[in-house]
């Protein structure tokens, strides 16, 4: 692995964060472009690293775990830029970036053993894995915008809101941020079941036992929702659970989706 | 050549005197001619708001341009009016000041800054203006957005009315798909509404014990009266509630609200507490959904943000004290280029 363009896009996410740390302590809160850029440097830095790995392992840059998480964050940069910018809610970045510079980094401390080399190719499975990952890249950044409408509401209760308050997007327009956002998410990963299922690898009854639980619980909170079931500050708080519940047991997948190949 | 400027404001007139000055669209065009005759002067902008009156011109003698100001405004009051006055480059900073909200009454209050553009482009259409007013104008725009965009002078609201329309938006976004009940037909909570009619409220309900003061704010507000023993029924279609009532007991309480909120399917609720004693219990703000400020926590922001704009002032002077330099070496550089073609 060549970790030049890795640790490139570390620092340019550390830099985002340390700009946020800066806004806060400053108490003059402003969303400013440094955030954009520094993270669309972080995207195209790691996009260079996934080039460049897709040349050397031939095929989708998946096959170790700190590649799949390095994927994972990379979706969830793109889902920014093309998202929260538009939603003029640059302020996501803040928040996003931290998120971005912990994965980044775990990814950079774990081993990088190559447990799926002995794998054939097969285009669909590798369009399954990368789908999967775009999707829970969505679901990151509806967890990063659940995280900032609890932040939001919570600032509307204290009956005294701090700098930063004048700077966040009402809470409407975030709870309707999540809603796109794990929408896209859950369609993105129907896609990818499906193309696992054409793909028709042997698969382990807990890897999609879990994945289909995980498929269940977004779709569940999503009905809910739009039924009027569930509150904004519930549903924010599910988007934020169920993502965190994924990011631990992605590596459990992982090891089991292993061993059903060997 | 000198850019001159004369004028009175709240600090210097009474409102009185302002009010004698308040002139139409028409009167303001012959004013404007009226200062446009004044030997020696050029091109001129007259700025007419509630809070001042100011002449800018662009002169070879500013003492003479005064002069004229002087006795236009006698023969329109019948009296001698003190008039502030400056020529370049008090005028320009002044002018800077002016747009940027830091002579407002309301320290950073962002309505003079359409009138000032206003007020120019009046004078643009009638072709009374020059080179000179043109080039200080287009400056002044960019100064006051550098201003804002820099600094925090913008920051926050700072009356109670103003507050509960910025909580508001911060819950609903776009206000104008919000309903709003108001309980107790007083004159605070009559402005409150006010202020979140300005914004895009669309529909109004107004309960009163003595339902005869319901039908009449209704009226003059344009929204709908109804009885008070009915307020309770109707809190499922609102989204924010005003409550300026004079029960010497809470009238929204945890027992009231808990089965309506169930039947509101997790909308939000925004309660604007306007009374003393409180309308609302304050364990409602606990309630998933419900957003309760009181007349203390509104008028704590509006402090607050009033306070975070004076601290702001010296900044916005200095960011203008480097425009007014930048301005300055601009028309030095345009004058000494034309002398030299």
């Amino acid at each position: 692995m060549n970790h030049l363009p890795l640790l490139a896009s570390t620092l340019f996410y550390f830099l985002s964060c340390c700009s946020a740390v800066v806004s806060f302590r400053s108490g003059e809160f402003r969303a400013g472009r440094f955030n954009v850029i520094t993270i669309a440097l972080g995207v195209i830095a790691q996009s260079c690293f996934l080039i460049q790995q897709g040349k050397i392992d031939q095929a989708c840059p998946i096959r170790t775990l700190p590649e799949i998480i390095i994927f994972l964050s990379w979706a969830i940069g793109v889902f920014y830029l093309v998202i929260g910018t538009t939603y003029r809610i640059s302020l996501m970045g803040t928040f996003t970036a931290p998120l971005i510079l912990g994965l980044q980094s775990m990814a950079l401390l774990l081993p990088a053993e190559k447990i799926t080399s002995m794998m054939p190719m097969n285009p669909w499975i590798e369009a399954h894995a990368a789908v999967s990952l775009v999707a829970f890249g969505a679901f990151g950044l509806g967890s990063i915008s659940g995280i900032m409408f609890l932040f939001q509401e919570r600032q509307l209760k204290s009956q005294h809101p701090d700098p930063i308050f004048h700077h966040l997007p009402p809470i409407r327009i975030l709870e309707e941020a999540t809603i796109r956002l794990l929408w896209m998410g859950l369609i993105l990963l129907t896609v990818s079941f499906a193309a696992g299922w054409i793909g028709s690898r042997s698969i382990s009854g807990t890897k999609f036992g879990v994945s289909l639980l995980l498929w269940g619980a977004y779709s569940l909170i999503l009905i809910l929702n739009q039924k009027n079931r569930l509150s904004g500050h519930r549903f924010a708080f599910f988007a934020i659970f169920i993502f965190f519940c994924a990011l631990m047991i992605l590596p459990l997948i992982r090891y089991l989706s292993d061993l059903a190949v060997r | 050549m000198n850019i001159f400027c004369a004028g009175l404001n709240y600090k210097t007139t009474s409102l009185e005197i302002r009010e004698r000055l308040a002139v139409s669209d028409d009167e303001m065009e012959k004013l404007l001619r009226q200062i446009h005759s004044i030997e020696g002067v050029f091109g001129a902008v007259v700025l007419s708001t509630c809070n001042r009156v100011e002449f800018y011109a662009s002169t070879l003698c500013p003492l003479q341009a005064l002069g004229g100001c002087r006795s236009i405004l006698q023969e329109q009051t019948g009296m001698d009016i003190p008039l502030y006055h400056y020529s370049t480059p008090d005028a320009v900073r002044h002018l800077f000041r002016v747009a940027s909200g830091l002579d407002s009454m309301v320290i950073g209050e962002t309505e003079i800054f359409g009138q000032v553009k206003n007020a120019y482009s009046f004078s643009a259409k009638r072709d009374m203006t020059t080179h000179t007013l043109h080039r200080l104008f287009q400056h002044t725009f960019r100064v006051t957005k550098h201003v804002r965009t820099e600094t925090n002078i913008t920051r926050g609201a700072s009356s109670v009315g103003s507050v509960a329309v910025q909580l508001a938006e911060k819950i609903f976004g776009k206000l104008e798909q919000c309903r709003v009940m108001i309980l107790g037909a007083g004159e605070i909570s009559e402005r409150t509404a006010r202020s979140l009619q300005s914004r895009g409220v669309r529909s109004l309900i107004v309960s009163n014990r003595h339902y005869d003061k319901a039908v009449a704010l209704a009226a003059e507000m344009g929204g709908m009266a109804l009885h008070f023993d009915h307020w309770d029924k109707n809190i499922l279609d609102v989204d924010i509630i005003i409550s300026a009532t004079g029960a010497p007991h809470a009238i929204l309480t945890v027992e009231k609200l808990k089965p309506l909120l169930k039947q509101r399917q997790g909308r939000p609720l925004f309660i604007i507490d306007l009374a003393v004693p409180r309308d609302a219990e304050p364990s409602i703000n606990k309630m998933e959904g419900v957003f309760l400020y009181d007349i203390d926590s509104l008028q704590k922001i509006a402090s607050e943000s009033i306070e975070v704009r004076r601290q702001e002032v010296v900044r916005c002077e200095s960011l203008i004290e480097e425009n007014v330099r930048e301005f300055l070496r601009c028309m030095k550089n345009k004058t000494l280029f034309q002398q030299a073609h």
